[in-house]
């Protein structure tokens, strides 16, 4: 039963209001220009008048234009097929391979019951020492990039994903530079993950409302892949970009701001798509990795901070390195109690120690006299700095805890670490 | 019982839903949108003429113009009656686990499910008898729940008296057995069953008396029991930036407090988390009962990704229930986790109805609500001279992590503890993040008021000491500053912070607290006697380190007075030579 109605009322923004009949609530629609067709999308309904939003933007769109309700929501094709593909923020494939002929499945379907879902329990290693030791990643975590512009972000993010051992890498790109979007690509050639990768990808370039697709068709198939049992790692970046598309759409709805124009509902529709990380009991997961860059650097403007209560902890990228301040895992306790005896001592006694060597390196820059700790903190911090934070880095867990105690040791006294008597016994180096 | 009022569907805008009816509407009555075969429950929340606006507990996708809205004329209500505990409900009381046995993974629309299971047999013992004379929130019978004495009442909203007729005899019965029968003045004749709705919005008022909350509740936490005290049936709420703590915080509250029964109210936040206190309460032994910690908890859980109208209802399901069981004279902890999501969905229902907003586009009615929420805190002397009590403890997540912000100032108004979570403390490692320069508490704690204050004023001091070292540099800071400084930094170093995920260290018991924290106080209270500045930071450093051996080690264990003796011979190898002799 496809509707086509023939008379646009308004146009405001990117948002159409036709008139209508039997229209359901964010069904799809297509609106015929003389510039090409357009998908949008119900977003309000009040008698007959049916105001939709048009993802291609509405410049050109005639007030007689021709709308044709699909009498559908938002679908994505699903197959095995899609492994190896790159897609647009409609869902078309923008690859030149063939079209998917495949099962259509909902995006953006309901919540998983908490009640099916189980606790993560295994720690993705990446080689990273501020990530493996300081705040361990997790399979089902998710798990933003802050980070300012300009800062390796991306690198970070391809590098963890080459690095982790999962089954399918489903990759959303949103409001992204053409060469960013050809880095991730030929990364994944290069390496060969390629094969099990399936891209969604947006670039600035596309029409700004595009965007508010991507997350949920990446995440739609992710679902998919991990309820089939296998182990998906979602990259979405940047998801500030996201975030200022809805903030768009809700300015041209006359919604009451709630903070520097970003509507009121943010958290959750933030929520909805970070919520579909998930460990599944006897089926697969999905993790994510998102980046959240901060305008300005600053953490709490609304999109990092709603994020930051939504996510299970944010890796911080400043000055091409993770800061262990501001940086967390929430996840870790639950794995870095099986890694080694000394993991989790040693991670918080580091870096409380590295926070007095700032203190104190900000002491020695105002002039004063150091004492003997003194110098050893900035020289420990010195050290931290080097051999920890540094991003080429790339060691194993085992071998970032024994560096840390060489570290140590280099600077401290036992006694001067309040590290446990046993553990020192233990690990300590000896000469 | 639904009621005649037809009424269909005229406008959608997100989760409200606007119904053009004929005949009667109320206020706050439960309608169900009919879509496409789905019942959708949602609540009048206004009516303008002949049209009732109503919030949707589910996803309006697929609502169209036309379908039918069905009321039902009952507010919104929960079941109650044996068989809550150690139950996973979602915001309006449905049982998750039996949804996931129905349905698998998803959570799907339109489908409802009784919060108490009909067919589990309760063995009834009455306690009243024919003839007595009883009113709503008597007690007729009890039966056995986990470990409390489930007692079954007449329910709460029968207002007058009554004369019980008939009661049955002790045995098994279901929660939707009859068990007595009940006559009014007029002859009229009511059937009581174990289970009766209530409105989860009405607070539960059938008790004597209000009474002051002057029973500290030990959490065994040290610096909120010795420090920012919390009492039975009070309030306290836990403001922080994200990553500061607050739910580590809440989940070691939840496992070692001093309650019977342990609501959580998982609001708008994270399902892990609701996970990990699924699968690892029924793992936990409770020292206090011996069962496992699931049998004295009850979790209602209403996740940042489910329907937001739910999560706005899902605190007052939460602390009806908590109102529930404190009617059985028990000591009930509510926590909910967290309710600026809960304000934030109040501030999103308001902004579709339109509504003038009010500061960072809150309702202005949000000071009120919380008001009225956090009042439902309280000890009480029931009818039966027991006593109950509600305590409510909230965490708030302010934006920005700035405490200026509507949630975290409406809720500071009202509360009667505060627990202020630094994100330099935790950026510093220093667990349990709360700032013990801005924290407060109006209870009275486990430990003599002058022994505290002496402690505070001491990291009062330590800070300004602190502070001014950064100015002037430790070598221009008097002997005397500098050690109150080091001081201040050994009592934070070994009392104030405390290690959640350790077996020992995580739960101090108030006996140890008061011992510890003599202990640690004969320390601080000493003249110490040093050479130079590195002489006394060195002795610090050390003494801190034999310190935290000792809180990691079990009271019971004879390392515990070794290692106590140790720390004294420290401290008098230092101590000037009046104090030792």
């Amino acid at each position: 039963m496809r509707k086509v109605y023939g008379r646009i009322d308004d146009i405001l923004g990117d948002v159409v209001t036709v008139r209508a009949l039997d229209v359901a609530y964010e069904d799809l629609a297509q609106v015929t220009t003389r510039y090409g067709v357009s998908l949008a999308q119900v977003i309000r309904i009040e008698g007959n008048k049916v105001s939709l939003q048009v993802f291609a933007g509405t410049r050109g769109v005639s007030t007689g234009d021709e709308v044709r309700f699909l009498g559908r929501p938002m679908q994505v094709a699903f197959s095995d097929d899609l492994l190896g593909r790159v897609f647009d923020g409609k869902g078309v494939a923008r690859d030149f391979g063939p079209p998917i002929v495949a099962e259509m499945i909902e995006v953006a379907g309901p919540s998983v019951n908490p009640a099916k879902r189980v606790m993560p329990s295994r720690m993705i290693r990446t080689g990273i020492p501020m990530i493996d030791l300081f705040n361990s990643l997790v399979e089902s975590q998710k798990l933003p990039i802050f980070s300012v512009a300009g800062e390796p972000y991306n690198q970070l993010m391809a590098r963890i994903a080459l690095q982790a051992e999962v089954d399918v890498i489903v990759f959303g790109g949103m409001g992204l530079k053409y060469d960013e979007y050809l880095y991730f690509k030929n990364t994944l050639e290069e390496s060969g993950a390629m094969g099990h990768s399936v891209f969604f990808v947006h670039t600035a370039a596309d029409p700004t409302l595009e965007t508010l697709l991507v997350p949920d068709l990446a995440l739609a198939v992710a679902e998919r892949f991990a309820l089939d049992g296998r182990r998906v790692l979602v990259l979405l970046t940047d998801m500030t970009n996201f975030a200022n598309a809805l903030k768009e759409i809700a300015i041209t709805m006359e919604q009451v701001p709630s903070n520097r124009g970003y509507p009121g509902d943010l958290y959750t529709r933030l929520a909805q798509r970070y919520e579909k990380a998930v460990d599944f009991s006897d089926a697969g997961s999905i993790t994510i990795l998102s980046v959240t860059t901060m305008p300005g650097d600053d953490v709490t403007h609304p999109v990092p901070d709603n994020t930051g209560y939504i996510t299970e902890g944010q890796f911080y990228l400043k000055n091409g390195r993770i800061e262990p301040f501001g940086s967390l895992s929430r996840l870790k306790q639950l794995v870095n109690e099986k890694t080694r005896d000394d993991h989790r001592a040693l991670m918080g006694n580091m870096i409380q120690l590295y926070a007095s060597s700032r203190e104190t390196k900000e002491k020695k820059a105002m002039g004063f006299a150091l004492n003997s700790f003194d110098e050893r903190l900035i020289k420990y911090g010195a050290l931290f700095e080097a051999r920890m934070m540094d991003l080429d880095v790339n060691i194993s867990l085992e071998k970032a805890l024994d560096l840390g105690w060489e570290i140590l040791a280099q600077c401290f006294e036992p006694e001067e670490v309040s590290l446990r008597s046993k553990l020192v016994e233990k690990y300590w180096p000896k000469d | 019982m639904g009621s005649k009022t037809k009424a269909s569907v005229v406008a959608v805008n997100g989760n409200l839903v606007t119904a053009a009816f004929e005949g009667v509407v109320i206020q706050g009555e439960v309608a169900f949108v009919v879509s496409g075969g789905l019942h959708l429950k949602s609540e009048v929340i206004r009516v303008e003429k002949n049209h009732a606006v109503v919030q949707v507990y589910e996803e309006t996708r697929g609502v169209r113009v036309g379908d039918a809205v069905e009321f039902s004329g009952e507010l919104l209500s929960i079941s109650l009656g044996p068989g809550l505990l150690g139950q996973v409900f979602d915001g309006l009381g449905n049982p998750l686990p039996a949804i996931a046995k129905e349905y698998g993974y998803f959570l799907p629309r339109g489908v409802s499910i009784s919060s108490l299971d009909d067919e589990r047999p309760w063995d009834f013992t009455p306690v009243a008898k024919p003839g007595d004379e009883v009113s709503g929130g008597s007690v007729l019978g009890t039966v056995p729940e986990n470990m409390v004495t489930h007692k079954i009442f007449v329910p709460f909203g029968m207002r007058g008296g009554y004369k019980v007729k008939s009661l049955v005899d002790k045995g098994s019965v279901t929660a939707k057995d009859a068990i007595a029968e009940l006559e009014d003045d007029n002859g009229g004749v009511f059937e009581i069953f174990p289970r009766f709705e209530w409105p989860v919005r009405v607070p539960i008022k059938a008790y004597e008396q209000r009474l002051m909350p002057d029973e500290p509740l030990v959490t065994q936490i040290r610096i909120v029991d010795s420090f920012f005290p919390v009492a039975k049936g009070g309030s306290f709420c836990i403001p922080g930036p994200f990553g500061a703590g607050k739910t580590v915080l809440q989940q070691a509250t939840a496992r070692f407090a001093d309650v019977d029964i342990v609501i959580i109210a998982a609001c708008g936040e994270r399902a892990g988390e609701v996970v990990e206190t699924l699968l690892e309460f029924p793992r936990i032994t409770d020292s206090r009962t011996g069962r496992s910690l699931m049998e004295r908890t009850i979790i209602i859980c209403n996740t940042s990704s489910m329907p937001v109208a739910a999560r706005e209802s899902s605190v007052y399901t939460a602390v009806t229930l908590a109102e529930y069981y404190r009617q059985m004279g028990l000591a009930v902890l509510l926590l909910a986790d967290s309710t600026s999501r809960w304000a934030q969905a109040m501030r999103e229902i308001s902004g579709r109805l339109e509504e003038i907003p009010g500061e960072e586009a809150f309702p202005a009615y949000l000071e009120s609500r919380i008001a009225g929420f956090y009042e439902r805190a309280g000890r009480v002397r029931l009818y039966d001279g027991q006593i109950g009590s509600v305590t409510i403890g909230g965490t708030v997540s302010p934006a920005g992590g700035t405490f200026e912000e509507p949630v975290t100032q409406a809720t500071l108004k009202v509360v009667g503890a505060f627990h202020g979570l630094s994100r330099g403390r935790s950026d510093a490692r220093r667990y349990p993040a709360i700032a013990p320069l801005e924290s407060w508490s109006n209870y009275t704690g486990i430990l003599a008021p002058e022994k505290i204050a002496f402690a505070r004023k001491l990291l009062r001091q330590g800070s300004a000491v602190e502070q001014m070292m950064k100015v002037v540099g430790e070598e221009g800071t008097a002997m005397d500053d500098y050690l109150a400084y080091l001081k201040a930094e050994f009592l934070d170093g070994v009392y104030l912070q405390q290690d959640a995920f350790d077996s020992v260290d995580g739960a101090t018991s108030q006996q140890r607290q008061v011992k510890v924290f003599d202990f640690l106080l004969n320390i601080l209270k000493t003249d110490f006697v040093f050479s130079d500045k590195a002489a006394a930071l060195k002795f610090f450093h050390k003494l801190r380190s034999v310190f935290v051996d000792w809180n990691y080690t079990p009271q019971d264990s004879p390392r515990f007075e070794e290692t106590a003796a140790k720390i004294e011979q420290r401290r008098l190898e230092f101590a000037a030579k009046e104090e030792s002799s």
